[in-house]
């Protein structure tokens, strides 16, 4: 099983990766609910580890895979932060729609 | 719903005022014994360290800890003394502790406590001068912020000691950012600073505004952070390390056209960083952000956040462009990033004008300010652009913490911030009329304020590069920015307003006397501040 994951060329993780990110932006932009955007940030985070990981164990320096886990630990903290603030959202106006959110106009 | 755990102290004290005093007092004395030890120990950790596990207590004191350890800790105590019944401590507490981590930084970086050894530390951070005055700067603008909260502590819904410990936390995001020797500590940096400003920008719970900024803030902050990390994988694909010196020997060693994949990630990285310096392509949430936040945090993301966002760009592309090193890669983005600098300047100023709100002309002035520091940084001249962002942070952010302790006053509770507010104030408030005369004249660029050296010296830097046509564009640029900033000052000494007298208190008053005199006597002179430090 290793050897197989040692013949993948990094070229297919770097378009693997690219992909997951490219799906995360796409849903950011296109998505109303603010809980669906917030999962495609995720997917652009996770798109990222796979890359760290893939460069990490191609190059064998373990930079990248130390980077990994701050990237993991900040994720988390974010997911406090921002599920927190949706809880909030849902609160005062019922709904976690990104179009209920036009009390900031000029 | 129940009222929050915290308020019961303050419920208590007004049923049982005469038990609760000896408490109060009791309370006091545990500190004071605890800060006393704390005190005594620490010296003698620093004067004894003669023995090795001292030693390496030490080390790890080097090179930009000591000031971020410094801060957390302080930021622990600050939500430990938020128990405390007295709130004042709280405020006058987080002042002294933020002042001495000043001091501390400072001591750092001239070796006198210690000193100086490049190889500990694991290169993570730097420790030069130039890292030092940002955070300088930084630590001095959150010193005149945190008198502009007094309203917190009378607040029975507001938690301040809360408030304070997040801001010390976000301002060790901030060191980091301006100090960072290697990628992941300008992540953690940048990370720190925003899930901070996210929590703050929506501490207003039942006001809907504030509760959209937070949201809108937190999808945006993190999409750019996840832009910005896409960029550091890309870059570290190519490079196969963190480290700055790793970066600047790869770019000195390879062309761009040899190496697409670093110059994505160079791209990418640059634009997450400019997401958060809030760069005219990407500063759609600016304004929403900073008219819903609190008008306390909104003062420091326009100011702190700006001045770390805008020394980690400067730091970062100073790896890709500094003659010689990076001369190669110098021509591959400049133009890129000349755009962006003449759609920054374009937008924030000529749309501030439209605006009725004054803290959305703000934001929107914050944007167009943003530019000129980015313009700055575009020169990339080892000294002198260094010299003008250094300045121009100094000056634009003592003036806009000034505006917002103005409108702060002015503004009070309502949940508004127009223009009308302002009308006839001249009578009635002299001296907050004076000061958001003078911090506007500061941020116009009128000479004898400190503004006006600001952009003359961004203007010398950028000419030394001989980037005319973006020095044109700044000065047309200015003066459409001296027509929005002297609206407020027309609205409150020729306008006639019914509005009713402004109570200011003590701590904005001390907040906009040293704003105002810093203002003025950097305008006269701003070699003062020059000579300091560079």
């Amino acid at each position: 099983m290793s050897d197989v994951i040692a013949n993948i060329p990094v070229n297919y993780y770097v378009f693997f990766a690219t992909a997951l990110f490219c799906i995360g932006v796409v849903g950011v932009l296109t998505r109303r609910n603010s809980l669906i955007v917030f999962m495609s940030v995720e997917i652009m985070l996770n798109a990222v580890n796979v890359l760290f990981v893939a460069f990490s164990s191609y190059k064998s320096d373990p930079a990248g895979q130390v980077f990994v886990f701050f990237i993991m630990a900040v994720a988390a903290a974010e997911v406090a932060v921002g599920l927190a603030i949706i809880v909030m959202i849902y609160r005062n106006l019922r709904t976690v729609d990104t179009g209920a959110l036009n009390h900031l106009k000029w | 719903m129940p009222p929050p755990t915290k308020n019961c102290p303050v419920a208590v004290k007004n049923n049982h005022v005469q038990n609760i005093k000896p408490a109060s007092f009791l309370d006091l004395r545990v500190l004071f014994f605890i800060l006393q030890k704390a005190i005594i120990i620490l010296s003698k950790l620093l004067a004894f360290s003669k023995k090795s596990y001292l030693c390496k207590l030490r080390n790890i004191f080097h090179q930009k800890m000591l000031s971020l350890i410094l801060l957390s800790v302080f930021g622990i105590t600050n939500l430990f003394l938020g128990f405390l019944r007295q709130r004042n401590i709280v405020l006058f507490a987080s002042m002294a502790f933020t002042f001495i981590t000043l001091v501390v930084s400072w001591l750092d970086m001239n070796g006198t406590l210690i000193t100086f050894d490049a190889s500990l530390n694991g290169g993570m951070m730097a420790n030069d001068k130039l890292s030092t005055s940002f955070a300088f700067v930084m630590l001095l603008t959150a010193l005149l912020i945190f008198p502009l909260s007094t309203h917190y502590l009378k607040d029975k819904e507001a938690q301040p000691a809360e408030y304070y410990a997040i801001l010390m936390f976000s301002l060790v995001g901030a060191l980091m950012m301006v100090s960072y020797k290697n990628l992941i500590m300008l992540f953690v940096g940048v990370e720190i600073l925003s899930i901070s400003m996210y929590v703050l920008t929506g501490s207003d719970k039942h006001n809907v505004k504030s509760n959209e900024a937070a949201l809108k803030y937190f999808l945006m902050g993190s999409f750019a952070t996840g832009i910005l990390l896409f960029g550091m994988a890309l870059l570290y694909g190519a490079v196969g390390a963190f480290t700055t010196e790793a970066i600047q020997t790869y770019v000195s060693a390879n062309k761009v056209v040899d190496s697409p994949m670093a110059f994505l990630g160079f791209s990418m990285m640059l634009i997450g960083i400019l997401f958060k310096i809030s760069a005219a392509p990407f500063h759609f949430w600016t304004p929403d952000v900073y008219e819903g936040a609190p008008s306390l945090f909104t003062a420091f993301m326009s100011t702190i956040v700006k001045t770390a966002g805008i020394g980690a760009t400067l730091k970062f592309v100073t790896l890709f462009g500094f003659i010689p090193l990076g001369a190669s890669w110098y021509p591959a983005w400049y133009k890129g990033v000349a755009i962006v600098v003449i759609l920054t300047l374009a937008i924030g100023n000529i749309t501030a004008v439209y605006q009725s709100s004054f803290k959305r002309m703000l934001a929107y002035s914050g944007i167009s300010h943003a530019g000129y520091l980015l313009m700055a940084v575009l020169a990339l001249s080892p000294v002198s652009s260094v010299k003008a962002i250094l300045f121009y942070t100094l000056a634009y952010s003592v003036a806009t913490v000034a505006a917002f302790g103005g409108l702060m006053a002015v503004a009070g509770n309502k949940r508004k911030e127009e223009y009308a507010y302002f009308n006839g104030l001249g009578k009635t408030n002299p001296f907050l009329a004076l000061s958001i005369t003078i911090s506007m004249l500061s941020l116009a660029g009128i000479p004898l304020t400190a503004g006006f050296f600001g952009k003359l010296f961004v203007f010398l830097s950028v000419f030394e590069r001989g980037l005319y046509f973006l020095v044109v564009v700044a000065v047309l640029m200015a003066a459409v920015g001296v027509y929005y900033y002297f609206r407020v000052i027309i609205a409150m000494y020729m306008r006639e307003g019914n509005n009713e007298p402004v109570q200011v208190s003590s701590g904005t008053i001390a907040t906009l006397l040293i704003a105002n005199i810093l203002t003025i006597a950097l305008g006269i002179a701003p070699d003062l501040w020059l000579n300091w430090f560079m």
